[in-house]
């Protein structure tokens, strides 16, 4: 579906999307005003604290892995990067969800620079694992929720090899554990309305896949990292 | 503001408040004194804490009564949300709590704004009490359904509800005061800021000098019974001192309000100890440096404010 001159572009399989597939520095002004102040409003809203434990922001190639409570998650931690590490991140998201109606699109496609990911339809030719590393290309940075999906329960479940298999593709590239903590209370699943409470955001620091780590070790290891940023 | 009355009670404000950081600062610099480095940075940062309480009063006095209202709303708004992250929700309370902090809240204060006190004085603690009981009904949880409606209800009487006495100081009408009726209005609120603090800082000073018996030592290791009492009279006499400032009351009346605001101010402080004490947390948030969170701050203006509101209407003879 992408051809290798595509790479560089946004999710093309979209449908609809034909309008929207200017190159990325085409994010208009608008778009970045709207994608500023839509992260000024999200932190108020979840009166989201940050903090970095033994981590610090950077504009170089990560993946920032967090435990997935809420809807909002996602925009959160995107908005708790600093401005220039916003930039060159770029959330990915569930298909079904985001690119439902114009506005949810435009805010993925436009404002997020999202990479959706279609969790009803996994091809075999084009994992989604492929997928964010072609998106990410050399110099985005991934938030990505290795749950799969928020968490019932309000536990941190175990997480789904796509970590696993972005992590060994791309040895490179330092994986960030960040722990979402009360934003579930703001936004739970199945309500719209947000109740503004405070939330806390906790980057902690990089981890590799060690050489020969196997996948459930490296696994639990990663969630282990995630749960020991609560406290 | 340009009676004389305030401009001595804010020129005295800011020159004690220059003296103790006068006094902060040069033990700052000279640490060989004996002094625990760690109370130093404490008290400098607890000054620094009254010096942005000060701006943002000034401010909003300038403003005016609305942007007051509007100001101590905001508080409110901020210290429920500290309040309720704090105790434990479930999920059945989301749609009550929303309508609590988007509806009841700036309803209430828009009431205040209004002076619509026959109003007010019920719309919390009736109409949004029976409102939480039953949407939390309707969604359908009944687990410990009284001990979670309680909590909404205790959040909103102590960060709203009690918070908003202290702009609607500035809707009482004072006889006499005539076309200054506002700057004494806002005397009159300032009086009350001002008296809560000083309880505040005598508590910890008794306490620290003469306290000997714990009121509860489970709940909080520093409020001994000398620091209460000695903070009881050591605000009615400053109180009784500044009787000028506080527009209707006679010397005796102020130092009897002076006594009652210290005494809620430590039962607010007391009260707020026991519920971060249950939630194992020692500050409530963390806006302010050094001042812990909001409803650090507010606890014990919380407490005092309805009470001082009523001292005043029966002083005034404008109510009750």
């Amino acid at each position: 579906m992408l051809s290798p001159a595509d790479l560089q572009e946004p999710v093309a399989s979209a449908p609809l999307s034909g309008p929207l597939l200017a190159p990325k520095p085409g994010r208009t002004a608008f778009c970045r005003a709207a994608g500023l102040s839509l992260a000024a409003l999200a932190r108020l809203l979840a009166g989201s604290s940050v903090r970095w434990i033994a981590s610090q922001p950077d504009t170089c190639q990560r993946i920032y892995f967090a435990n997935h409570t809420s809807h909002l998650d996602a925009l959160i931690i995107w908005a708790s990067l600093p401005q220039p590490v916003r930039e060159v991140t770029r959330p990915v998201a569930a298909k079904d969800y985001w690119s439902r109606g114009i506005f949810r699109r435009w805010l993925a496609e436009q404002v997020f620079d999202a990479i959706l990911i279609d969790r009803t339809a996994i091809k075999v030719h084009q994992s989604p694992v492929d997928l964010m590393l072609r998106e990410a290309g050399t110099s985005h940075s991934l938030i990505v929720f290795p749950e799969g999906s928020r968490s019932v329960s309000g536990e941190i479940d175990e997480f789904k090899s796509g970590l696993y298999y972005l992590a060994k593709k791309r040895p490179d590239i330092e994986l960030i554990p960040v722990h979402i903590d009360n934003l579930n209370r703001v936004l739970p699943r199945g309500e719209f309305l947000p109740v503004p409470l405070l939330s806390c955001i906790s980057f902690g620091p990089p981890l590799w896949l060690e050489r020969g780590e196997a996948k459930l070790d490296f696994l639990a290891r990663a969630r282990r990292a995630v749960i020991s940023l609560k406290e | 503001m340009n009676d004389i009355r305030t401009i001595a009670l804010i020129t005295g404000v800011l020159a004690l408040l220059t003296a103790v950081t006068a006094v902060g600062q040069f033990l700052k610099r000279h640490p060989d004194r004996g002094l625990d480095p760690a109370a130093i940075r404490t008290f400098n940062l607890r000054i620094r804490g009254w010096w942005v309480l000060c701006t943002v009063l000034a401010a909003a006095f300038w403003l005016g009564t609305t942007a007051t209202v509007v100001l101590f709303g905001l508080v409110s708004f901020w210290a429920l949300r500290e309040f309720i992250t704090l105790t434990p929700t479930r999920k059945g309370d989301h749609r009550a709590l929303f309508w609590v902090f988007f509806a009841f809240t700036p309803l209430h204060y828009l009431l205040v704004g209004l002076n619509r006190y026959d109003i007010f004085s019920v719309f919390l603690p009736v109409y949004a009490t029976l409102f939480v009981l039953a949407r939390v009904a309707f969604a359908g949880d009944y687990k410990r359904f009284l001990e979670r409606t309680a909590k909404i209800q205790a959040g909103l009487v102590v960060c709203v509800y009690c918070l908003s006495f202290a702009p609607a100081l500035l809707q009482i009408p004072i006889e006499g005061a005539g076309a200054v009726g506002r700057s004494a209005n806002f005397r009159l609120l300032f009086f009350l800021i001002l008296l809560v603090q000083f309880a505040d800082c005598m508590q910890y000073v008794w306490s620290r000098m003469l306290g000997r018996r714990l009121v509860a030592g489970a709940v909080s290791s520093n409020r001994t019974w000398e620091g209460l009492v000695g903070s009881a009279t050591s605000t009615a006499l400053l109180a009784a001192a500044l009787w000028w400032a506080a527009p209707p009351f006679q010397p005796w009346q102020a130092a009897l309000a002076g006594l009652v605001v210290a005494t809620m101010g430590f039962a607010g402080g007391m009260t707020m100890s026991a519920i971060k004490r249950d939630r194992g947390v020692k500050d409530y948030g963390t806006l302010v440096v050094g001042h812990g969170g909001v409803l650090d701050r507010i606890d014990s203006i919380c407490f005092a404010a309805p009470v001082f509101y009523h001292i005043t209407l029966l002083v005034t003879g404008a109510g009750l």
